[in-house]
């Protein structure tokens, strides 16, 4: 229904939109998710012919919308990011005005009404626009885009400014909708998108990051299965890492183990990464049975949407930033930050202690802490 | 097209903007018509119109400004631009929306006629003649007017650019008035400046000549201006 081809968009010498390819079969609800300035709006801008694109090309139906776009435009339903509308006119009048710009065939009276009894806006028809709240201008904007049931909808954030209970009924409309049209969605809110779409693209820095359902882009980011564990072994200490460390890579399925910091005295952490297809979980508990081990901790570190959304985004900007030290335990960044404040205090005590004789009361202090 | 003629002759209304305009327009032509016509006893009403020039000039800026800064400002111009529309019928909308309120205002001779009529013979070729003319000056105009206002998305900065540009042409005019006996490149830019002239082509209708060329400059001038303007909505979407 919507195929869009090397998609570029350059302002002067910034790239907004850089190479972006997808497809959106009849009848799909594409979610389009990125931070603020990922290229979101440019992007539906250019499927809706608002500004053209630098290269590439879209085509709504078949309709290539820089050729015809009189025919592709008559296909496309768009709610911007701030309606289109006028203040100084009535609902009704608006809406009226719509459907003559749209030269929209289906009977007036009977279509305004459907579509003011679909988007809850009909006891507001006859007042002014500008006399509306910001959820129901929002409601009028939907409207507007509904006006003629084009077969592609692309709202840009539909959501933005309605109260919880409005959310929830457009979200269900959405949904509705999305049964006779193929909608394109944008939103920075990641509950929403999760809710309503059949399909996820993700974008950042005017790129594809990622295109699938949640539970695709999951398997797809994570690429393996990720585990973390707490081992105890029998001497409490590095040594105990090395040994434990080097028996879980011997099991099969594991592809990479890495012994992370001391969380617990003379415990360390292990980062297990497996081949996605062994269930090594048994394996592990064996192993640890046979030598004594004891498991303290075992987390499956599965992302969810959030998690995926936040590595896709935050990735760059912190490579960028040249923090290796952040990149290396970006999963747990509130962990590490307790553990950068024991650490802190550690210092704190040893410094203490200096001046007191001894350093076994500042192992008890820090035993004490934790 | 009809759809945004239909809107903005709405608009023009509920913005007030229609009122000031229709004030300002019969204000000016009432009192040129008690001082110039019924004031000095006669029933022709050339001096009337020639009068009006500077009017036009000033109440068309008003006119056209909101027409295109306003629907860039509000975004509003999403919705047209991505309405299965071309760039004409949105600027030919608002164009002939604007001209048509023109048409309203200047239409008002037409009552200084049937009060004429009561008071002697009314000259109805000049009257009609002029009436023609002034219709042709606010066309070219109001298409400078639309032209300026697609430029900036400040209503004010439209109106004064507008006015600028417009009383730039006609002081032009005057400030080379007396280049036409001097050297070669002063009648050279002599030349160029009548030709593109507003001014002198309009009072020309006033002395009672009916020119068919400065109907051609205008209606011309008109296109052009429109043209340019769908030219600017254009490059904004390249850009």
């Amino acid at each position: 229904m919507i195929e869009v081809r090397n998609l570029t968009k350059k302002y002067g010498d910034k790239l907004a939109v850089n190479d972006i390819s997808f497809k959106v079969e009849k009848g799909e609800i594409l979610g389009f998710l990125g931070p603020n300035g990922a290229g979101k709006s440019t992007t539906m801008n250019m499927l809706t012919g608002y500004i053209s694109s630098t290269s590439g090309e879209v085509l709504i139906d078949g309709i290539d919308i820089l050729e015809e776009p009189k025919k592709a435009k008559s296909k496309i339903g768009y709610l911007p990011e701030i309606p289109p509308i006028y203040i100084d006119m009535t609902v009704e009048g608006y809406l009226s005005y719509i459907y003559d710009l749209k030269k929209c065939k289906l009977p007036r009276k009977a279509h305004l009404k459907d579509v003011c009894n679909l988007c809850k806006i009909q006891d507001v028809r006859g007042r002014l626009i500008k006399n509306l709240s910001k959820g129901y201008r929002q409601r009028v904007g939907l409207a507007q885009a509904l006006i003629n049931n084009p077969p592609v909808l692309i709202l840009d954030e539909p959501t933005v400014g309605l109260d919880p209970n409005q959310i929830i009924e457009i979200r269900t409309l959405i949904k509705k909708l999305g049964k006779r049209h193929t909608v394109i969605l944008s939103s920075h809110i990641l509950p929403e998108i999760q809710a309503v779409c059949d399909r996820i693209i993700i974008i950042n820095r005017g790129e594809v990051a990622a295109d699938g359902t949640a539970d695709e882009i999951a398997k797809n980011i994570t690429n393996k299965h990720k585990m973390t564990l707490r081992i105890e072994g029998p001497n409490h200490t590095a040594e105990d890492k090395r040994v434990i460390a080097e028996a879980i890579r011997q099991i099969d399925g594991v592809k990479y183990v890495r012994a992370d910091m001391e969380r617990e005295k003379g415990v360390y952490d292990y980062d297990v990464e497996t081949d996605g297809k062994t269930d090594v979980r048994r394996a592990i508990n064996k192993l640890c049975m046979d030598k004594g081990w004891n498991i303290l901790m075992l987390q499956l570190s599965d992302l969810t949407l959030e998690d995926i959304f936040l590595k896709i985004t935050m990735d760059e900007g912190l490579d960028k930033a040249g923090s290796a030290k952040s990149d290396k335990s970006k999963p747990r960044i509130d962990l590490k930050t307790s553990a950068d404040g024991k650490l802190s205090a550690v210092q704190e005590d040893e410094e203490e202690t200096e001046n007191s004789f001894f350093s076994e009361e500042s192992d008890e202090n820090d035993g004490g802490e934790e | 097209m009809l759809a945004i003629y239909r809107r903005e002759m709405g608009a023009f209304f509920t913005s007030g903007v229609a009122y000031v305009f229709l004030a300002v327009f019969w204000l000016f032509s009432g009192l040129f018509f008690y001082g110039g016509v019924i004031g000095s006893g006669t029933t022709d009403t050339s001096s009337l119109f020639g009068s009006m020039f500077l009017i036009v000039l000033f109440s068309v800026a008003v006119l056209t400004m909101k027409l295109l800064s306003e629907e860039k400002k509000n975004k509003t111009d999403q919705g047209l631009l991505t309405a299965p529309i071309s760039l004409w019928d949105i600027v030919l909308g608002k164009y002939f929306a604007a001209l048509t309120l023109f048409i309203i205002a200047e239409s008002i001779v037409f009552v200084y006629a049937f009060i004429l009529n009561y008071l002697g013979d009314v000259l109805w070729t000049p009257l009609l003649g002029n009436y023609f003319a002034m219709l042709f000056l606010g066309a070219a105009f109001i298409a400078v007017g639309v032209f300026v206002s697609s430029l900036t998305e400040n209503q004010m900065a439209s109106a004064v650019l507008c006015i600028l540009a417009l009383l730039g042409l006609y002081l032009s005019e005057m400030f080379v008035s007396g280049f036409e006996n001097g050297n070669k490149f002063q009648k050279a830019v002599y030349f160029v400046v009548s030709k593109i002239s507003f001014y002198s082509r309009y009072i020309e209708f006033t002395r009672g000549v009916f020119s068919l060329p400065s109907v051609v400059f205008f209606i011309s001038a008109a296109f052009l201006f429109n043209f340019f303007t769908v030219k600017v909505l254009e490059k904004r979407r390249w850009s």
